[in-house]
């Protein structure tokens, strides 16, 4: 056949019908989505110190570990309060001349996503020493450590952040671990990731293939409740830590605490849903129930987990004393 | 959704069966290459016993065994018809004369590499492609292992331009463009002209393409220790100026192979040129697609990120390994290939679905939904190019299956095969929603890009290098070290992935039933661990490999008198351009 030994007819049309269906599947949907999208107008733009720290984080390649986009299934619904939409990347341009857009969208969880890090752990002196040594908060991480984002000094000097670093994490160095600028931009930048509400009125999209055992599975739990661990796990046990004595100089321990164990309860689930920042010699908490959309459940089956864990020894709470705070909290917000 | 069941899940169970496929073909090839050291033991175990015999053996019968011997070497002077007449043959039908009186003393047996007169500037050019992409292997694989053992060692030291997201892309970039690419066009530059039957173009800028190709890797890995990349899409972390040079390159290599091709001495065009220049044209669509800035604002980026990662590795890798299949798989088994219509169907169903399926690496993202489902039905298209390639492949090795026990580049070939069957249609199960939902974002990912970028491409590249490298300069390596190089990457590869995959599931699983994230980490451990454990076998394996290299290009040249008439008038014409 003329077409099969003729090479211009031939390399022409493989190469016509690969540049029209690059078209049809690639730039003319491109052009598309960047053409019809806007970001959220309640979003907010991230902030010179963010803008820094997202070209450290670009520059370290987190992406290869850590995604950034909540999908519409339910099993992401621990990243997330509403899958992302298109919205949500519009504002990502090109970075400058040299680099392409940052969208970070990511294809590997090696790590947790981090859509909304902001919100789950806003905590700076936790994300800090977690850039430090990240085994130092959580045992079991393989996150690589950043000790070159801080600066060994005699003494810290007003206006700069020192690290509590655990001795066992110390390798010898006896002076004081502060933070550099790239290490507090980074956190600032991890702090600006937040999932952005949709304006009123919207319709926020749905999670698919939602479990239906849940229900089932719930009622078979302990009075109905969901597992104490599994959240306490999920919510509290990266300051906390597994065996609830906390970390010296950063998080109080839970074994043994008058609040855990005493009988203000409404304290108790105040601390939990709002944060707590009454004692100089710990970090502030951030608001974790709020922050993470916890139930009047999960916040008992968490109460009841921390009352009888690690040699904690005092009576369980019930539901109904529980959301019976609850309910104002919600009431009256942050 | 219940999550129990996951093995009555139709992907899953695709899945099971796919890789239950490569480790039942090894199973047969490790029993075939058994059988025949058995064997071997036992003859020899039979020819010491036959020599007892001899020992022992009578006068009387001696004398009888000479007798016989003296009837069978009765033979004829040769001349009885002819006489005394010279001999002619005006029609060229012999074209070997051996001396018959020499068969008493030595046999004479069939060289094992018959070696076609190749230009001597050709030769060159080809081996320097080949060296760089055996440098690019041993770099990018042994800056892999490291982070294989990242995982389950993440303080092993804490330097800026070591750390885990700086050195990943160093890893995969290097072993795709610098391993695999170097070693395709290197290939490319001796099949291209041997199928067109000319010289190539021009040899010279075969080498500047080489150089360009060498500097991009070099800058780019530099550049990406030290954090400078171009913002987080998987395979083009280059920056533009880095991806220009390798993209000039392919250029420079593209208009040498077309000027070849339009040059040609035969009619038609042979399908493997259809696949390589295709290949070739379409990576740099790809690279400018990816690195044209005006269609790149917010998910256009992520958009275009689908098609680039998936369409480099199927439009670039895939096509181009396919095409140099069509050549050396049968000319290695010294016959025609089984169907060549088949191969075009399948060059023509690969532009027409691969194209599709990239976006299929964000399904459940905020990407247009519409896309996400081109992509799933793509990704099932490819089924076909697949099984006709497969199919293609092994009716050409019916009838020469007796020739794998006794070779040693064959079962670098039938791997490659099989892995293609595999691998691809493995990414056909992945792209299902289900499927999507339990492995997506795990390391089954991982698993799969070296199931595919190491099962099919390494391998076949293997088997083209220990091919024509022999024949280039006429030393073979010894093939107790090439039989290492094969077990050590297939079993390395095997305990490599299959870990992960299991592993994979039941993180994903975990996912879904939402326990905590940690514990899925801590889950992993000890697939990590055999990860690395898998990952050192391979990386053992290209040492060995790089060892046969260089034993077979390295030691003094040979010198190549031409023998056949053609031989000798086509050194003679080169003779005479020299001069």
């Amino acid at each position: 056949m003329d077409f099969f030994d003729n090479h211009k007819k031939l390399f022409r049309s493989a190469f016509l019908l690969f540049v029209g269906l690059t078209l049809v599947v690639a730039i003319m949907p491109a052009i598309n989505n960047q053409k019809n999208n806007a970001a959220l107008p309640n979003a907010v733009p991230l902030s010179a110190d963010a803008a820094a720290g997202k070209n450290i984080f670009i520059a370290n390649g987190c992406v290869a570990c850590h995604t950034q986009q909540v999908r519409n299934v339910d099993m992401d619904r621990m990243w997330g309060s509403r899958p992302s939409i298109a919205a949500d990347y519009a504002d990502n341009k090109r970075l400058d001349i040299w680099r392409n857009t940052a969208t970070l969208m990511g294809s590997e969880r090696t790590g947790p996503d981090l859509t909304n890090i902001g919100s789950r752990q806003p905590s700076v002196a936790w994300n800090l020493l977690h850039l430090y040594q990240p085994r130092a908060v959580v045992e079991q991480s393989i996150m690589p450590a950043y000790p070159w984002l801080f600066i060994v000094k005699d003494s810290v000097s007003k206006g700069e952040t020192e690290v509590i670093v655990p001795d066992k994490f110390r390798k010898g160095i006896t002076g004081k671990i502060v933070a550099s600028k790239e290490a507090l931009q980074l956190v600032a930048y991890l702090q600006s990731l937040k999932q952005t509400k949709l304006p009123d009125g919207k319709e926020t999209p749905g999670f698919l293939y939602k479990k239906e055992v849940k229900a089932a599975a719930a009622a078979n739990a302990k009075g109905g409740l969901p597992d104490g661990n599994v959240l306490y796990a999920a919510n509290c046990q990266s300051c906390h830590q597994p065996n609830g004595e906390g970390l010296k100089g950063a998080f109080p321990p839970l074994k043994g605490s008058p609040i855990v164990n005493g009988d203000d309860l409404e304290l108790y689930v105040n601390i939990i849903m709002k944060g707590y920042d009454a004692r100089a010699e710990y970090a502030v908490m951030n608001a974790v129930g709020l922050d993470n959309n916890l139930s009047a459940e999960d916040i008992t089956a968490i109460i009841n987990h921390e009352r009888t864990s690690w040699g904690n020894n005092a009576k369980p709470v019930t539901l109904e004393e529980v959301k019976k705070i609850y309910d104002f909290i919600k009431l009256t917000g942050k | 959704m219940d999550t129990k069941n996951i093995f009555s899940e139709s992907g899953i169970l695709i899945t099971i069966f796919l890789i239950a496929i490569p480790i039942i073909v090894a199973s047969l090839i490790f029993i075939a290459k058994s059988f025949s050291v058995i064997n071997r033991y036992q003859k020899r175990k039979e020819l010491k016993k036959f020599n007892e015999k001899l020992k022992s053996l009578t006068p009387a019968e001696i004398e009888k065994l000479e007798l016989r011997k003296k009837e069978l070497e009765f033979s004829l002077t040769n001349n009885e018809l002819s006489g005394n007449a010279t001999v002619k043959d005006s029609r060229g039908l012999i074209d070997k004369i051996t001396n018959s009186e020499d068969l008493n003393f030595i046999s004479i047996k069939k060289k094992s590499q018959p070696r076609p007169f190749i230009e001597p500037d050709l030769t060159k050019l080809v081996l320097w492609y080949l060296a760089c992409a055996v440098f690019w292997l041993l770099f990018g694989t042994t800056v892999g292992e490291y982070l294989g053992i990242k995982f389950a060692a993440p303080d092993v030291e804490h330097l800026s331009w070591l750390s885990f997201g700086r050195l990943r892309p160093v890893h995969t970039n290097a072993v795709f463009w610098g391993w695999a690419s170097l070693g395709m066009m290197g290939l490319g530059y001796y099949v291209v002209p041997r199928v067109s039957n000319v010289p190539v173009a021009s040899i010279k800028q075969g080498y500047r393409s080489l150089i360009l190709i060498n500097a991009s890797v070099i800058l780019g890995s530099i550049f990406l220790m030290a954090g400078i990349n171009n913002g987080g899409g998987e395979y083009r972390e280059y920056i533009w100026p880095v991806m220009a040079l390798f993209g000039i390159g392919v250029l420079l290599s593209l208009i040498n192979f077309y000027k070849t091709i339009a040059n040609r001495a035969t009619k038609e065009i042979y399908v493997s040129n259809w696949y390589i220049v295709s290949a070739m044209m379409y990576v740099l669509v790809i690279a400018f697609v990816a690195y044209w800035p005006t269609w790149q604002n917010g998910l256009g980026e992520t958009i275009v990120q689908g098609y680039y990662m998936h369409q480099g590795v199927g439009m670039w890798f895939m096509l181009f390994s396919l095409g140099l299949m069509y050549y050396f798989l049968p000319q290695q088994l010294n016959k025609p290939i089984y169907s060549y219509s088949l191969g075009i169907l399948a060059f023509w169903t690969q532009i027409l679905f691969y194209t599709l399926i990239g976006s299929h690496h964000f399904i459940f993202s905020a990407i247009p939904w519409w896309l996400q489902t081109v992509a799933i039905v793509g990704s099932v298209g490819m089924v076909i190019p697949v099984v006709a390639g497969t199919t293609n492949f092994l009716m050409t090795f019916k009838g020469a299956w007796h020739k794998l026990s006794s070779s040693y580049t064959l079962p670098f070939y039938l791997i490659g095969i099989i892995f293609y069957f595999t691998g691809s249609l493995q990414g056909t199960a992945e792209a299902f929603r289900f499927t999507n939902l339990v492995w997506h974002f795990t390391d089954f990912t991982v698993a799969h890009s070296h199931l595919t970028m190491y099962g099919i491409i390494s391998f076949m590249l293997w088997a083209f290098i220990y091919t024509i490298v022999p024949r280039l300069t006429g030393k073979e390596p010894p093939q107790i070290t090439v039989g290492a190089h094969f077990w050590l990457a297939l079993i390395g590869l095997l305990f490599y992935t299959v870990p992960l995959m299991i592993g994979a599931t039941l993180k994903g699983m975990m996912w879904m039933n939402g326990k905590p994230f940690i514990d899925s980490v801590q889950m992993m451990a000890p697939y990590w661990l055999w990860r690395a454990i898998g990952g050192t076998l391979m990386w053992i394996s290209h040492i060995v490999f790089a060892y046969n290299f260089y034993i077979m290009v390295s030691r003094k040249d040979e010198i190549v008198i031409p023998e056949t008439a053609p031989e000798i008038l086509k050194a003679k014409e080169l003779l005479e351009k020299e001069a």
